[in-house]
């Protein structure tokens, strides 16, 4: 098959090349021959219909679905060159790399602090003044600062749902990730709530490189710089989100994003 | 209409056997506390017994019981939660694990005195640990595994995935993950375990029969290599085996309040435990 001279990316820097993956459950394909590359420090979304695989595909990229069990990768997930399933890849280091934030906020059942201290210390860092200063830059990077830093003590369990994801945002940045994954950040969030999330990304895409899972494609429009169509297990389109939004090249991404079905 | 009937019929049925359940249990304590509470005194409490246990008191065995329920505990506890962190967390599922499982539930139903022929072959005779506080220890540990297994399995069971997640996801490696965002919260599920434990060790007479308990021994142990005496053999021996039987009635009841209040003592110093954990960790 002859691929197409396609490159979305222009003379961006690359951070995350993905080459031909295939992704297993068991003897169920979930990914089908998947070819993607992440822009460094911009933002990519990842976009489709239940079932098609973005989260799959998103989960690959930090290798969180080793935790499934009869899992299988076929394939190359590169990651500035270097092969992050390659034997003798040290999964901790990736995933320190490569933070994630969930769909559903899942706070631990601690204090603000010690929510985000929870990264820098399992690395190892004691310093009490340290884990205070990164306590407080994340809270600030997640704009969470100024409505918590009264209450850090407190039981995160304690704050709203929005004020939770945001929480998450700024405990995956605690330990200087790179990368960003975002699953459905804010599908279980109120409207007010989806907005500060949306412009929180905004604010971050100038430092970590953001690949974001959604099931709404006015935020897909809104968040991002780099738009990929999933379906049925495939990569159907990948390119600016201007152009997936406006002039879309397949007759499938046409037909999802403007509702025809999904 | 008949349905209506049916349904009252029912429900006067349940409340019935419920209530019956309650009243027998009631009178069973009732008894006990009515007729032991006379018996109780601080010389019975504190004293030995002489003349096999017809008079005096019955310190020693109370000491005796303490020190096998806190044995079995140490012992059991660590062993029962690691092999569940092992079974749930690490293992493999497959019909393997699900065969190991299986013998576990099955081992919770072997009748106690089997226990004890093992201890007594293995602890006592074999490992020759002699009749002691150890081989008894060990001996109630293997009868009540199955129970902080099953009881540890399901407080690691009822842990949100997402927690695991959350942190394996900032970098954490498996063992880190359980040990700061898994067993903290499980531990009062856990502590249950425990409980239902305590109240097995302190009350089977039969295990402590062949590995441990001493007829009449009117001394504290020295180390866990000493035997004891114990409450329920204690009990036991005044109502069957003592000559004076009917003289001794109070002391028997004494002895039986003096054990419901040690295994009620025990499991409220742990529920307290308990309380802890859950209220430093809610979600």
């Amino acid at each position: 098959m002859v691929k197409e001279n396609n490159k979305p990316l222009g003379n961006l820097e690359t951070v995350i090349q993905v080459r031909n993956l295939d992704f297993f459950y068991g003897q169920v394909q979930a990914l089908f021959d998947v070819s993607l590359d992440v822009a460094a420090r911009r933002v990519t979304a990842l976009i489709g219909p239940s079932g098609c695989g973005k989260s799959t595909f998103l989960r690959t990229l930090n290798r969180m679905n080793d935790t499934i069990h009869g899992t299988r990768v076929e394939g190359e997930i590169l990651i500035h060159g270097q092969d992050i399933y390659k034997d003798g890849v040290n999964v901790v280091d990736l995933r320190r790399k490569v933070g994630m934030v969930f769909q559903k906020s899942n706070p631990f059942p601690k204090s603000i602090f010690d929510n985000i201290a929870y990264g820098p210390r399992i690395h190892g860092i004691k310093d009490k003044k340290k884990l205070a200063e990164i306590v407080e830059k994340s809270l600030q990077r997640a704009a969470l600062w100024d409505e918590v830093k009264d209450r850090l003590q407190n039981n995160a369990l304690g704050l709203s749902g929005g004020q939770q994801q945001r929480l998450c945002i700024a405990r995956a940045l605690a330990v200087d990730p790179e990368i960003l994954l975002m699953d459905e950040p804010a599908s279980a969030l109120d409207p007010k709530s989806t907005t500060r999330v949306e412009d929180l990304i905004g604010e971050l895409r100038e430092m970590y490189s953001i690949v974001i899972v959604t099931h709404n494609m006015q935020q897909a429009a809104r968040v991002s710089d780099f738009t990929a169509f999933f379906y049925e297990g495939s990569l159907i389109e990948f390119d600016a989100t201007k152009v997936i939004f406006t002039n879309p090249r397949k007759k499938q991404t046409e037909d999802y994003i403007t509702g025809r079905f999904g | 209409m008949k349905t209506n009937l049916i349904e009252h019929l029912w429900y006067f049925f349940l409340r019935v056997v419920t209530y019956s359940v309650v009243i027998v249990v009631g009178y069973i304590l009732f008894d006990i506390i009515r007729h032991g509470i006379p018996a109780l005194s601080w010389e019975f409490l504190t004293e030995a017994p002489r003349r096999s246990g017809a008079e005096g008191g019955i310190f020693p065995a109370i000491v005796g019981t303490f020190y096998l329920v806190v044995g079995t505990i140490v012992i059991a506890l660590p062993l029962g939660i690691g092999s569940a962190i092992y079974l749930s967390e690490y293992a493999t599922q497959n019909r393997f694990t699900e065969i190991i499982r299986l013998a576990i539930v099955t081992l919770a139903g072997v009748p106690s005195i089997v226990f004890g022929l093992f201890g007594l072959g293995l602890f006592v005779l074999f490992l020759k640990f002699g009749a002691s506080i150890l081989a008894g220890s060990l001996t109630l540990a293997c009868m009540v595994l199955p129970t902080v297994i099953v009881a540890s399995e399901e407080a690691l069971r009822a842990v949100p995935r997402a927690f695991r997640d959350a942190s394996l996801a900032l970098g954490a490696t498996k063992w880190e993950t359980i040990r700061t965002n898994v067993l903290p919260y499980s531990m009062s599920g856990m502590i249950t375990g425990a409980i239902l434990g305590i109240g097995r060790a302190a009350g089977e007479t039969a295990p402590i029969l062949l590995t441990v308990a001493a007829f009449f021994l009117p001394k504290l142990p020295k180390s866990i290599f000493d035997q004891v005496m114990a409450l329920p053999y204690h009990l036991y021996i005044l109502a069957t085996q003592h000559p004076e039987a009917d003289k001794v009635l109070p002391l028997q009841y004494g002895t039986a309040l003096v054990l419901l209040l040690l295994v009620l003592g025990l499991s409220i110093g742990v529920i307290f435990i308990r309380i802890h954990f859950r209220k430093k960790y809610r979600w």
